[in-house]
C-alpha cells in the first residue's frame, strides 16, 4: 500500500498510470453527460409544481456537487503535499482549481436563473447562496495566491495552507439550509435516504452527477500530465519519450 | 417523451428562456474546458519538442 502510494507520487509513474485511465474517463464522461442531458431534457416528466424549469436541476446539482468536491480534493492534495512533500499532489491541486471555480460559477448561475421563475428573484443574500459565492472567491483567491509566487515550493505551500483554511466553508455550505432559514430547499440527494422524486426524475440526475465526476477525473488527469511535462521537461525520461517523435 | 412537439420542447412551457440559458451556459463552459485542455496539451508538447531539437542542435546534432 505505502509502496504504491509512493510510486504514484513519482511524476513518471503517475504519468504512465494517468495515461492509461485518461481515455476511459473522457469516454465515460461524454457518454454519461450525453445520456443524462437527453434524458433530463426530453424524457423526464415535468415537475407538477415547477413545470419545466426544474430541468435546470440536471446541471445545477452536479455543478454544485463538483464545486464542493473539487475544493475538498484540493484540500486533501494540499495536506498530502504538506505532510509527504509529494509534488504530484500539488500539481493536481493546481490543475483542478480552475475547474472548481467554473463548476461553482455554473452552480451559482444556473441557480440564479432557476430562482427567477421559482422564487421570483435572481439573487438573495441567504446562507446557501452567500456561502457558495464565498467558495467561488476562495477558488479565485487560491489561484491568484499561487500565481504571485515565483518559486514553485513557496506557491505550493501558500496555496495548500489557504486551501486547507478555506475548507471550513464546506460544512457551512452543506448545513446552511438547516442552520438558517433560507430560500434554498434542503438537499434533494442524500446517501442515506431514498430521493423524494420519482425514479424517472432522479435517475438522469444521478447519471449527470457521475458524468460530471468522470469529467473532473478526465480533466485533472489530462492537465496533470501536461503539468508533469512542463515541470519535468529537463528530466531524462521526458526527453527520451519525446525524442523519437521529433 | 414529456413533450408533444419540437416547438413545445423549445418553449419548455413558458420556462424556455430560463432552462436554455442555464443549460447553454453550463454545456458551453464544459465544452470550453475541453478546448482549453486540448490547446494546453498541444502547446506543452510543441514547446517540449522544440526544446529537445534545440538541445540536439547545440550538441552538434550527433547525439540523440
Amino acid at each position: 500500500m505505502w509502496a504504491f502510494f509512493h510510486k504514484l507520487g513519482s511524476p513518471r509513474w503517475f504519468y504512465a498510470i494517468a495515461s492509461r485511465f485518461e481515455p476511459w474517463c473522457w469516454a465515460l464522461a461524454l457518454i454519461l453527460i450525453v445520456v443524462g442531458s437527453v434524458w433530463g431534457l426530453v424524457f423526464a416528466p415535468a415537475d407538477y409544481q415547477q413545470g419545466n424549469s426544474f430541468r435546470i436541476i440536471y446541471v445545477h446539482v452536479p455543478a454544485a456537487f463538483l464545486g464542493q468536491s473539487i475544493y475538498i480534493a484540493m484540500a486533501v492534495c494540499g495536506f498530502v503535499y504538506m505532510v509527504w512533500k509529494i509534488r504530484v499532489a500539488d500539481m493536481a491541486a493546481a490543475m483542478m482549481a480552475p475547474l472548481g471555480a467554473v463548476m461553482t460559477f455554473m452552480a451559482l448561475l444556473s441557480g440564479s436563473v432557476w430562482g427567477k421563475p421559482t422564487w421570483g428573484t435572481w439573487w438573495q443574500w441567504d446562507a446557501r447562496l452567500t456561502s457558495m459565492l464565498i467558495l467561488l472567491f476562495l477558488y479565485i483567491g487560491v489561484m491568484v495566491l499561487r500565481a504571485t509566487f515565483y518559486r514553485l515550493e513557496s506557491a505550493a505551500r501558500a496555496a495548500a495552507i489557504l486551501t486547507m483554511v478555506g475548507v471550513v466553508n464546506i460544512p457551512i455550505i452543506k448545513y446552511s439550509v438547516e442552520w438558517w432559514n433560507t430560500l434554498h430547499q434542503p438537499a434533494s440527494f442524500t446517501i442515506t435516504e431514498r430521493p423524494a422524486m420519482p425514479v424517472e426524475m432522479w435517475l438522469p440526475l444521478l447519471i449527470m452527477v457521475v458524468g460530471f465526476y468522470a469529467f473532473f477525473a478526465a480533466f485533472t488527469l489530462t492537465r496533470v500530465r501536461s503539468e508533469i511535462l512542463r515541470r519535468e521537461q529537463s528530466k531524462r525520461w521526458v526527453q527520451d519519450m519525446f525524442r523519437e517523435k521529433c | 417523451m414529456a413533450f408533444d412537439s419540437f416547438s413545445d420542447w423549445l418553449a419548455m412551457g413558458r420556462h424556455g428562456v430560463y432552462v436554455w440559458t442555464a443549460w447553454g451556459v453550463s454545456l458551453g463552459l464544459l465544452a470550453l474546458c475541453v478546448l482549453l485542455v486540448r490547446s494546453e496539451i498541444r502547446t506543452v508538447r510543441r514547446d517540449l519538442r522544440r526544446r529537445i531539437r534545440r538541445a540536439a542542435a547545440t550538441n552538434g546534432g550527433g547525439q540523440g
